[in-house]
């Protein structure tokens, strides 16, 4: 792993200032995370532990979220786990980037999350992938790990997070890792458009984490390439 | 709390555990990569639209568009990430909810 991060042929000052910058928006959130657990009544140790065994911000807020409107433990880890769904594909898309390694496979499957993948699929060869995933996720971890202690920590010192704007940072960051894949591949385009319309259309109806579970039903209209290329050779396309 | 780091941990060990042990046809590994693209898409579009099962009202949309219009004019990353907070912030502060 350590091996990794060395990789000499990667020295990309671009890459490593994009995932220091979503590791400090990260952080900002996992602040608020912790911050919010403790203002509405849990224990320190509550986020604290939460963010390292379970690692995924959005199953985190809405597990704590149903706990603090007392919906009781049972609904909160039903919740967390239809959100953390997708991270079956997501692990499924990025295996083959986390090395041969038994422990590798068993670290890195823990550092699967919608950033890390989303970072590793933008890049354009099968070393630059594996760096971005291992960079980011060992980056994230650990950012949101500390932060989360430091907003358990400090309480509600920090207020509203939602005057900073950051709540539209992270779509915002989707947005701009996935844009090549959409500009590269009609096929991927079409079928995120309808996924995306169908996420939308259902949310209202839905509970939590199916609308973006439903949008695979776009890939109907998803069809492989006629040269059978594409992600075989390391691209999203 | 255990249930859910344990469950959250074996979804994410679907992808490396099956990996070797089965051989994943071409095919299906494009189809996984654009699903995992629909998927990240399906999720910027409920992220910038709503909130908690309803309208996530008007400054956040506007700001992940300000930030999408960025993204696509390839604006460094920087500028699209601080663009759209900046926007949604400013929103808000005017008084925009």
């Amino acid at each position: 792993m350590r091996s990794l991060l060395r990789t000499p042929q990667v020295r990309d000052p671009a890459l490593f200032r994009d995932i220091s910058l979503v590791c400090a928006a990260g952080g900002v959130v996992g602040v608020s995370f912790g911050a919010i657990s403790v203002a509405g009544g849990l224990p320190v140790w509550v986020p604290v532990v939460m963010s390292l065994v379970v690692y995924a911000g959005a199953a985190q807020f809405s597990a704590v979220g149903i706990l603090l409107a007392g919906g009781g433990p049972f609904a909160a880890a039903a919740t967390g786990l239809l959100l953390n769904t997708r991270n079956a594909a997501f692990s499924l898309a990025v295996a083959d980037l986390l090395g041969p390694g038994r422990a590798a496979r068993f670290v890195g499957a823990h550092l699967v999350t919608d950033e890390t993948v989303a970072f590793a699929l933008a890049q354009s060869d099968p070393v630059r992938r594996r760096v971005a995933f291992w960079v980011s996720g060992l980056g994230m971890f650990a950012v949101w790990n500390v932060c989360v202690l430091a907003g358990a920590l400090a309480g509600t010192a920090l207020g509203d997070t939602a005057t900073y704007g950051l709540d539209a940072a992270f779509p915002a960051v989707l947005a701009a890792l996935v844009l090549p894949a959409l500009r590269e591949s009609p096929p991927v385009r079409r079928a995120a458009l309808l996924g995306a319309a169908i996420a939308l259309a259902t949310t209202p109806v839905t509970p939590t984490g199916v609308p973006v579970l439903l949008a695979l039903a776009g890939l109907v209209v998803w069809r492989a390439s006629p040269e059978g290329k594409g992600a075989a050779d390391g691209r999203v396309s | 709390m255990l249930a859910l780091a344990v469950g959250t941990y074996a979804l994410r060990l679907t992808g490396p555990a099956l990996h070797g042990r089965v051989e994943i046809p071409v095919r299906v590994r494009e189809l996984l990569a654009g699903a995992a693209v629909v998927l990240l898409v399906a999720l910027l579009a409920t992220g910038a639209l709503t909130a908690g099962g309803g309208s996530a009202g008007w400054a956040r949309p506007v700001g992940v568009l300000v930030g999408g219009v960025l993204a696509w004019r390839r604006a460094p990353f920087a500028v699209v990430v601080l663009g759209a907070a900046a926007t949604t912030a400013g929103l808000r502060a005017m008084g925009v909810g």
